[in-house]
């Protein structure tokens, strides 16, 4: 990555979260430096830039990772499968962010840490698909073969995801906005019914986490093929 | 028409040697004795809800298709028959004959677990059986497209026995939610078109399994 391009996300995300922390919340907004106060969430609205960008990044790391895979199976290039696992590593770190935060947001808001909403139970089987990843990983010692049958069984758990994503809180009545019993709508994608300052500092949370995802990604590939040249040499 | 008879003959050869030592078979069933009696005895004196028994119906079956199901691959390489199996027959063929095989053993057990914890346990009442055993069935069904190429990756990996429900549990899991949900709406006493949601569920579930596992078991078995 070019270095400017490292020093625009860090000074990036650095204005995202002080602007997200920092903007008082007033009950009439004026002007960009105030966002509206919402009847219910108050002060803790604050987390949705936070939370909502980790958890959008973690699905684009399980599709990298899956997308990785198929290309692994089509090329067999061990390229590929390091860049699927790079993912997948990544993947499962904010995985475990957006988990944590969202516990964080629902205890002060819903009450508790845990309440088994559809959207909960999605997070926690993607963070079982992704231990099950490893330990697969981890009980195959031959290296192409590691590479094969991890990238199919990421692949056969990512056709089952939009059965969690669409079909699971259609079903069960949720907390979060989008489930059954929730008046504003059904869809999967939330209506953006946010302020509009407010949603300008979500959308560019969005964009930076995504590049510091991209950054980490490639920094994680590299050293992955570095790991892997050395392991040879020795060999 | 190729494809089709020899799954059938790799079916046959599943059967028979099955019946030859009947491992698999007598191991299930008392596993399913086993688990049903520990849910009898557990229960004891409590008559608790219904809810709570359709969950437990459906933890049996799954832990019974999970003893049960990974045997056919796993079978395969501990007799060393794998390298000949791959040189006499087509890979889909084998995906095809170990599908239906599989799918045999599990119907098969699963109607037993049904049928007895019907009879044993007497707090579990079904009001509607056409719900119940279309459940059972499309649940059947699912177990097994779902377990056939996750039992071919794991007869590849080290650890086999205990690899196979920590990979099958979080691909399963939607079948199971929803099959818990089927049960629990038979044992309300729902009308057919009250469940269809479920079924529709299941049989995409079933869909997306089995031609993803078509796909995808090339590369599995000719690894």
């Amino acid at each position: 990555m070019k270095l400017w391009l490292k020093i625009g996300t860090a000074v990036w995300l650095t204005g995202v979260i002080v602007l997200g922390l920092g903007i008082p919340m007033v009950k009439v907004p004026s002007g960009f430096f105030q966002f509206p106060i919402i009847p219910g969430l108050e002060e803790k609205a604050r987390n949705i830039i936070f939370h909502v960008p980790i958890a959008w990044t973690t699905v684009v790391a399980f599709v990298m990772a899956m997308w990785y895979g198929i290309q692994y199976l089509r090329t067999k290039d061990i390229d590929y499968d390091l860049r699927s696992v790079s993912s997948a590593g990544l993947g499962m770190v904010l995985c475990v962010l957006a988990t944590v935060t969202g516990a964080m947001w629902a205890k002060f808001n819903w009450g508790s840490f845990w309440n088994w909403d559809p959207r909960e139970t999605s997070i926690f089987i993607l963070l079982l698909i992704y231990a099950a990843y490893f330990v697969l990983r981890s009980a195959i010692e031959e290296e192409e073969r590691k590479a094969t049958l991890s990238s199919v069984y990421s692949i056969v758990a990512g056709v089952t995801v939009p059965f969690f994503i669409f079909v699971m809180p259609r079903m069960m009545a949720g907390l979060h906005p989008g489930s059954l019993g929730d008046s504003q709508g059904k869809g999967p994608v939330l209506q953006m019914k946010m302020a509009p300052n407010m949603l300008i500092v979500f959308l560019a949370s969005l964009l930076g986490f995504t590049i510091l995802y991209f950054w980490m990604y490639s920094l994680k590939v590299r050293s992955m093929r570095i790991e892997r040249q050395l392991q040879q040499q020795s060999e | 028409m190729y494809l089709v008879i020899s799954s059938y003959q790799i079916l046959l050869k599943e059967i028979v040697s099955e019946f030859r030592t009947r491992y698999a078979l007598n191991a299930l069933i008392m596993f399913v004795v086993v688990t049903i009696s520990m849910v009898l005895f557990s229960i004891g004196t409590e008559s608790p809800s219904q809810d709570i028994l359709s969950g437990t119906l459906w933890i049996v079956i799954f832990f019974s298709a999970m003893s049960g199901l990974s045997r056919t691959f796993v079978a395969e390489e501990e007799r060393g028959t794998s390298l000949t199996l791959r040189l006499l027959t087509s890979a889909s063929s084998v995906y095809f004959g170990k599908l239906f095989y599989n799918l045999v053993l599990i119907l098969a057990l699963s109607m037993f677990i049904a049928g007895s914890y019907l009879f044993i346990i007497k707090e579990f009442i079904v009001k509607s059986y056409d719900i119940f055993w279309l459940t059972i069935f499309l649940g059947s069904v699912g177990l097994a497209s779902a377990s056939t190429i996750l039992a071919a990756i794991i007869a590849k990996a080290n650890t086999k026995g205990t690899l196979f429900p920590v990979l099958a549990f979080p691909i399963l899991l939607p079948l199971l939610l929803t099959a818990i949900n089927a049960t629990r709406l038979a044992t309300e006493g729902a009308f057919f078109v009250e469940a269809l949601q479920e079924f529709q569920i299941l049989i995409s579930f079933i869909i997306v399994m089995i031609t993803a596992s078509i796909m995808l078991f090339d590369y599995v078995w000719k690894d």
